[in-house]
Formats: C-alpha cells, sequence, structure tokens
C-alpha cells in the first residue's frame, strides 16, 4: 500500500501535497473500501441466512433459486431494488427524504470503525471505543426520524416517533449494562477490554460476577429493541404501520434502511461478544501473526453469528410487544436492573479487586448449565412432536 | 382513561404556544391486517385511539340482489363468495333455507356428507382466523404452521368437491356428490394428527408471556354488551355466553352428535377479552375434530341428495333458518313469489354485527390493539359487505 503510494508519488500525482496527508487518505480510502465491502458482504448474506433460517422455522423452504442452494439471492435483490425507481412522494420534503437513509447507513457504518476484527486488525482502536460505538449508532435514530417526518405520511411518522422514544428509551439500560465492564477493566476501548479476557469461558466477563451474568442478557435485549428487531419491532411494524417509517421509500434507498437492519444484527452481536465473551480471544497456539489473526478473526466471526442466528430465531418465535409494554419494560424493569448491575459491580470490585475464581467457576458452571437444559427442553419438544424431524426440517407439506 | 388495564391520567399540553390535536389516520381499504379491504377512521392521540370508527361497503356485490335474477339452483356458487373463507356454511344454509321453503327432507346420508364438510371447513376457517391473528400481532412462524395445517384440510376438500376455496359442494336437498373412497380413512388420519398438533399450536402460542400480555384484558366484551350488541359465535361464546346454534336450536343431524360448547374462560385477564376469544376458536377446533370423528362412525348408507326438480319453484311464502358458520349464528332469509327466481334473500352474518362493536372497544386502546380486536373478531371483509 505504502510502495504503490510512493510509486504514485514519484510519477508526480498528488504534487505539492504533504506526503502525510498522501498516506492519510490512503488508509482511509482503503480502509472505507474494507469496511464498507464487509458491512455489505455480512448485511447481504445475513438477510439470506435470515430467510432460510425462518424458512426452516416455520416449515419452508425458503429462497433456492438463484445460485447453489439459493445462496446469491441476496445479490440479486439487493440488484433488483437498485434497479427500482427511486420514487419521492409529491408532498414529501424531498431534501431531507432523500438525506435520511444516507444519516441512518453513516451512523451505522461508523460503528465498524470500533469494532474489532481481530487481535491487530481494527480500523482504529479508539481509546473511547465503546462509548463512540453507543454514540455514533444513535445517528441512526436522526435518520430514521427524519424518514419518518419527511415522508409526510401518517404511518411513517408514527414509525418515526415510535422508533426515537424507543431507541433513545433503549439506550440507558444499555449504557448501564456495558458500564459494570468498563469498571471491571478501566478501558472504554474494545480492543483493551477483550485484552482483558481470556480464550476460556471463565475468563469471560459474563460469568465474572452475577451481576455481569445479568448485564449480559439486560444488553441483549436493549441492543435488540436498539436495532428494532422482533419483539421490539415497533417502528416497522406491518401489521400496525404498514413498513413504519420505510412506508414511503422504495428502491435504493429502502435498500439502505434494510442494509442498516441486517447489518446492525452484528453490530450488537460484535459488542456483546466483544463486551463479555471474550472476543476474539483464542489459546496461544501459533506464533505466526497471519495464523493467529486469522484464527482470531474467524473466532470472533463464529461468536458473533452465533447471537445474529439467536436473533433470528428469536424473531421467528415472539410476537411483538405494545408501545406501552416497551416502555414499562425498559424503565420498570431494565433501567432499575441496569443500576442494580452497576453498583453490585462496584460492591463486587470493592469486596474481591481481583475477582473471585471461585464464584467465576461457579458461574461458569451454571452458565453452561443452563444452555445445556435449554437444548434439553427443545430435543424434549423435537421428540415429543407428531411431525418427524425430517418434515420439520424439510417437507412444507407432506 | 385506561391504559393496559392501568387507570392514566392524561394531561392535555395545550399551553405555552404548544397546539396539539388529534391525528385523524385512514386504516384501510388497503391495509396488510385489516384482512380484506375493511377501512377504519381512526382518531388517535399519539399511539391512544379515541374512537375507530368502521366504514364498510368496499367489498359489497349485491349478492342478495343476484339471488333474485339467477334463480334459486344458480344462487349456490354466489353463496361461497358471500364468506369465501368458510363457504361451506354459506353453501349449507343457503340449501336449508330453500328446503324450508319447499319443504324438502334432506337424505340422512346427505346431512352428514354437509355436516363433515362443515365441520372440516369450521377447522379451516378457524387455523386462518387464529393464525392471522398471532400473525398480526407480530409471530410470523405459527401462521405458516396453521397454514400447513389448513392446506391438508384444502386438500381433503379438495376431494371431496373439486375446489379449495369456493367450494359450490351443496345443493337444495342435499349435496352435489358423496365423499370419495377412501375419504373416512384419509380424514381421520388427519385428524389423528391434528389433534397433538393442535396442542403444540398451544403450547407454542397461548403461553407466551408477549401474547398473553399483548390479548389478555384487550377490548374485552362482557356477556351482557355482547347480547346488545348482537356479537353472535365463538365471539359470543367467548364472553361467557353458552349458545351454539347446534346445540341450543339444532339442524341437520347435530341433534345426534355429542360435542361441548367452550365458553371464555378469562385465563389472560377478564372474560371476553381477546384472548378468550383465540382461546375459544382452538378449542371449538379440537370440537370439530370430536364431530368428525362420529360423523364416520354414524354416517349411513344411502342416496345424498333428495329428488329435487330442475325447475325449482317453491310455494309462495318466507322461510328464516340458522346456521352456526365459523363466524357465529349466520342466518339466511328467503321470501318465494312462487317463481323460479327468489323475491328476495337476505343473508345475516356475524362479521357485520362484530364490526359494530369495534368502535365500542376500541376506545382508549393503544392504535396497535386495534389490529388484535379486528383479528380477534375474526372479521372477514366479504362477510360483512356480501
Amino acid at each position: 500500500m505504502q510502495d504503490l503510494l510512493d510509486r504514485l508519488m514519484q510519477q508526480g500525482h498528488f504534487a505539492g501535497v504533504p506526503v502525510h496527508v498522501v498516506y492519510l487518505i490512503g488508509i482511509v480510502v482503503v480502509g472505507a473500501v474494507v469496511l464498507f465491502g464487509f458491512v455489505l458482504n455480512v448485511a447481504g448474506g445475513t438477510t439470506f441466512i435470515e430467510r432460510r433460517v425462518w424458512a426452516r422455522i416455520q416449515s419452508r423452504v425458503g429462497p433456492n433459486r438463484v445460485g447453489p442452494q439459493g445462496i446469491l439471492q441476496w445479490l440479486a435483490d439487493g440488484l433488483k431494488l437498485l434497479m427500482k425507481e427511486d420514487t419521492i412522494p409529491e408532498a414529501a420534503d424531498p431534501r431531507l427524504f432523500r438525506l435520511a437513509p444516507y444519516v441512518v447507513v453513516i451512523g451505522f457504518v461508523a460503528a465498524f470503525v470500533c469494532i474489532p476484527f481481530s487481535g491487530d486488525l481494527i480500523a482504529a482502536d479508539l481509546n473511547i471505543g465503546i462509548l463512540y460505538i453507543t454514540t455514533v449508532t444513535s445517528l441512526v435514530v436522526v435518520g430514521i426520524l427524519m424518514a419518518g417526518w419527511a415522508s409526510n405520511n401518517k404511518w411513517s411518522l408514527i414509525g418515526g416517533i415510535r422508533a426515537a422514544a424507543q431507541i433513545i428509551s433503549y439506550e440507558i439500560p444499555a449504557a448501564l449494562s456495558i458500564f459494570p465492564i468498563v469498571m471491571l477493566t478501566g478501558t472504554l476501548s474494545l480492543q483493551g477490554i477483550i485484552r482483558a479476557q481470556g480464550w476460556a469461558p471463565w475468563d469471560w466477563f459474563v460469568f465474572a460476577n452475577p451481576f455481569t451474568f445479568f448485564a449480559f442478557f439486560i444488553l441483549y435485549t436493549s441492543l435488540l429493541a436498539e436495532g428494532n428487531r422482533t419483539p421490539f419491532d415497533l417502528p416497522e411494524a406491518e401489521s400496525e404501520l404498514v413498513a413504519g417509517f420505510v412506508t414511503e421509500y422504495s428502491g435504493v434507498r429502502y435498500l439502505f434502511f434494510f442494509l442498516v437492519e441486517w447489518g446492525n444484527l452484528y453490530v450488537i452481536s460484535a459488542i456483546m461478544v466483544s463486551l463479555f465473551l471474550g472476543g476474539w480471544q483464542i489459546p496461544p497456539v501459533t506464533d505466526s501473526p497471519i495464523l493467529r489473526n486469522l484464527l482470531q478473526f474467524v473466532t470472533f466471526f463464529v461468536k458473533s453469528y452465533f447471537w445474529v442466528l439467536v436473533a433470528m430465531w428469536i424473531r421467528a418465535t415472539l410476537p411483538r410487544i405494545r408501545v406501552d409494554q416497551l416502555m414499562t419494560t425498559c424503565w420498570k424493569y431494565l433501567v432499575p436492573l441496569g443500576f442494580v448491575n452497576l453498583f453490585g459491580t462496584a460492591l463486587w470490585m470493592v469486596i474481591w479487586p481481583n475477582g473471585n475464581r471461585v464464584v467465576e467457576a461457579l458461574m461458569t458452571l451454571l452458565g453452561f448449565g443452563l444452555i445445556g437444559y435449554f437444548f434439553s427442553r427443545v430435543w424434549f419438544h423435537l421428540r415429543r412432536s407428531r411431525y418427524t424431524r425430517a418434515e420439520i426440517l424439510l417437507s412444507p407439506f407432506s | 382513561m385506561s391504559l393496559a388495564g392501568f387507570e392514566v391520567e392524561v394531561e392535555q399540553v395545550n399551553g405555552a404556544g404548544l397546539n396539539t390535536e388529534e391525528m385523524t389516520l385512514n386504516m384501510g381499504p388497503q391495509h396488510p391486517s385489516t384482512h380484506g379491504v375493511l377501512r377504519f377512521v381512526v382518531k388517535a392521540d399519539g399511539e391512544v385511539m379515541r374512537e375507530a370508527i368502521p366504514d364498510v361497503g368496499y367489498l359489497h356485490r349485491s349478492i342478495e340482489k343476484i339471488s333474485e335474477k339467477v334463480g334459486y339452483h344458480g344462487f349456490m356458487p354466489y353463496t361461497d363468495r358471500v364468506d369465501y373463507v368458510a363457504a361451506m356454511f354459506c353453501n349449507q344454509g343457503w340449501g336449508m333455507v330453500c328446503e324450508k321453503l319447499a319443504g324438502i327432507e334432506v337424505p340422512k346420508r346427505g346431512e352428514y356428507c354437509r355436516t363433515i364438510a362443515a365441520e372440516l371447513n369450521r377447522i379451516s376457517s378457524h387455523l386462518l382466523s387464529v393464525g392471522t391473528m398471532v400473525l398480526d400481532i407480530g409471530a410470523i412462524t405459527p401462521f405458516f404452521h396453521a397454514m400447513r395445517e389448513r392446506e391438508k384440510i384444502n386438500d381433503l376438500l379438495e376431494e371431496i368437491c373439486g375446489a379449495r376455496l369456493t367450494y359450490n359442494y351443496m345443493r337444495i336437498g342435499g349435496v352435489a356428490w358423496d365423499l370419495p373412497p377412501g375419504f373416512a380413512e384419509k380424514t381421520l388420519a388427519f385428524i389423528d394428527r391434528f389433534e397433538p398438533v393442535l396442542e403444540e399450536y398451544h403450547d407454542l402460542v397461548s403461553v407466551n408471556a408477549i401474547y398473553l400480555g399483548r390479548c389478555g384484558n384487550v377490548a374485552t366484551i362482557s356477556a351482557a354488551e355482547a347480547i346488545n350488541y348482537n356479537i353472535v359465535g365463538p365471539n359470543l361464546r367467548a364472553s361467557g355466553v353458552r349458545y351454539d346454534v347446534r346445540r341450543d336450536e339444532p339442524y341437520s343431524v347435530y341433534p345426534e352428535l355429542e360435542f361441548d360448547v367452550p365458553v371464555g374462560t378469562g385465563r389472560a385477564g377478564a372474560v371476553g377479552d381477546s384472548f378468550d376469544r383465540y382461546e375459544v376458536r382452538l378449542r371449538e377446533m379440537k370440537e370439530s375434530c370430536k364431530i368428525l370423528r362420529q360423523c364416520f362412525r354414524q354416517i349411513p348408507e344411502g342416496p345424498v341428495i333428495a329428488k329435487v326438480p330442475r325447475k325449482f319453484k317453491p310455494p309462495a311464502g318466507d322461510a328464516y333458518i340458522r346456521v352456526e358458520s365459523a363466524r357465529g349464528d349466520m342466518g339466511w332469509y328467503a321470501v318465494s313469489d312462487g317463481t323460479e327466481f327468489p323475491y328476495r334473500c337476505k343473508v345475516r352474518t356475524g362479521s357485520f354485527a362484530a364490526m359494530s362493536i369495534i368502535d365500542k372497544v376500541s376506545r382508549g386502546l393503544m392504535l396497535a390493539d386495534l389490529v388484535t380486536v379486528i383479528a380477534s373478531l375474526d372479521i372477514v371483509a366479504p362477510e360483512v359487505d356480501r
């Protein structure tokens, strides 16, 4: 990269521009291209995987025509949306209407700047990392509100207002659940937080003490709500608000909103994994930096994608809650619990400044016991079901 | 005002130059959850509905008037379109009113064929109702599972009449065709499997805390209100009134059959709330399975249709009959002037009555509850307008 820029400068390009500025521009351009490529692929792939996962849960087949097993369906859908007419309603505020999707996308892609991929792979390891992420993702709500207002459609407006109320409310329990980790590590940098954990589950912060364990679930719930996922998908509730704030959008602007929705899933999961589940930490198996980074990337991606799949599962299972219930859940349960976690962790740190290994081991056992119990229930219901497993998984109609 | 069970003081913020007004929302006629072309004019104060005025007539096709031009036999296919989700009951209603006009006795086997078809149709209609209700509340999967079962019923009904939606199976004096060979075995196999699957749906949806929270105490209709507003069928029974035309004013072969009439229990809140209406439908499907089993045990041999002249001219007079359709007491009234064409025909449907109570029960509910109310009352647009 540096060689290329040097050669270009020798050939007389960038005349008069300081060398460091050229390097900076080069890094920014490459970083943006790589990040955006990653974002597009992850978001697109997630649409495909989500549709297939849903199809299996709902005993349908799902998209399986474009490419092997329909794996290129998301590309086909994206291209179709790109080629569609971009309509702007006559009564809409055209400038705001056009601007809104970009604001949403910027707020979402900017979060990727601080999301680590592996030990050394991160666009910018800011020392205010997690604070930065919670801040820029709030930009999404500005875009949504803009879209809802500018559409000049009552359903869009309600969707936008709902989104604003919901995202702003749920940021509080989310922040309250992030603080315990920040207190434990003393850093806001995501890489720093990950480095403070180990590769083994008992070194993860989710099992550090009972309070972080609950903070984990509160954070996941709040982040699902911030990402407008079921059971908190009120802003775009199809059966109530037609399509919420995207009702009037078409073509590529519509695509942007959905890029954000599905891409956000990965952001949510990456935050969860970084804060609570050991991030990219792997056992010391290799000295080669490339191989190590590759393994770390795979570890991080697999862990993150597991939580993406959980979100899909939740979306296929749960109904949507009502606006008043949404607010009740947030202000009456999650926020007080968040405070309890915050003070509990503080107290814990005073009593055991270096952590309590016995409790960590017990917590880990408890956590795995819970997971085991959960899967045994799933297995029990699968066994009890009158449908054979093949039917549940494959055949829509027998 | 009452909000989700809590008494809430709503403060009117009008001071400080801040002007607030109610928003008039036009829900429908094209809206994903109005189940057809229904329209509601909703006055909303933020998320809270002040009133929701139903506006009917978008699906009016003058079906009653058509009967005056096509004659008694020719009207049968049109009755399918009165309520295309449960067309068998409309078929049966028209058949029964004509038989009453002319004093025709339907052969026993014909009555059993009618009952079997109607009860299968009741299950499929309730499946659609329950599935879409859960879908409207936001859960997608149960809808597909309900459709999966409905598909099998559609296959069965296709076997007996060749159609999957608008059946045109019944005739004046009986049914068009006898049950096809092997039909009993297939249906019983389906029921054997459907009953446990129904339990599974119950486990999947009816205990979900979010679902209970969304349906419990929402749009509660008391027994007195339900009777005053002429609510019928599962909606009436959910309010705790144990009234079923099949049991209380029996027709066809229902006196020979044994079945329970489930009523609302108020498990999720008050008796007569949206959850009760949902649950009553689930339990009615079970009863329908019971009825079907008995039908296949008791069905006699013999003709399926009585001798009815092609030129059907009932003596002058009028007749009114009632059928327990999937959406409740369906009344058919026909006036004959002695010619080949009915002088007048009138259908009384459950959905139309249910529409009238929506404005009353939806005041003070949240906007999102309106779809719950529509779905829980199981309103089918063509049946409202006809």
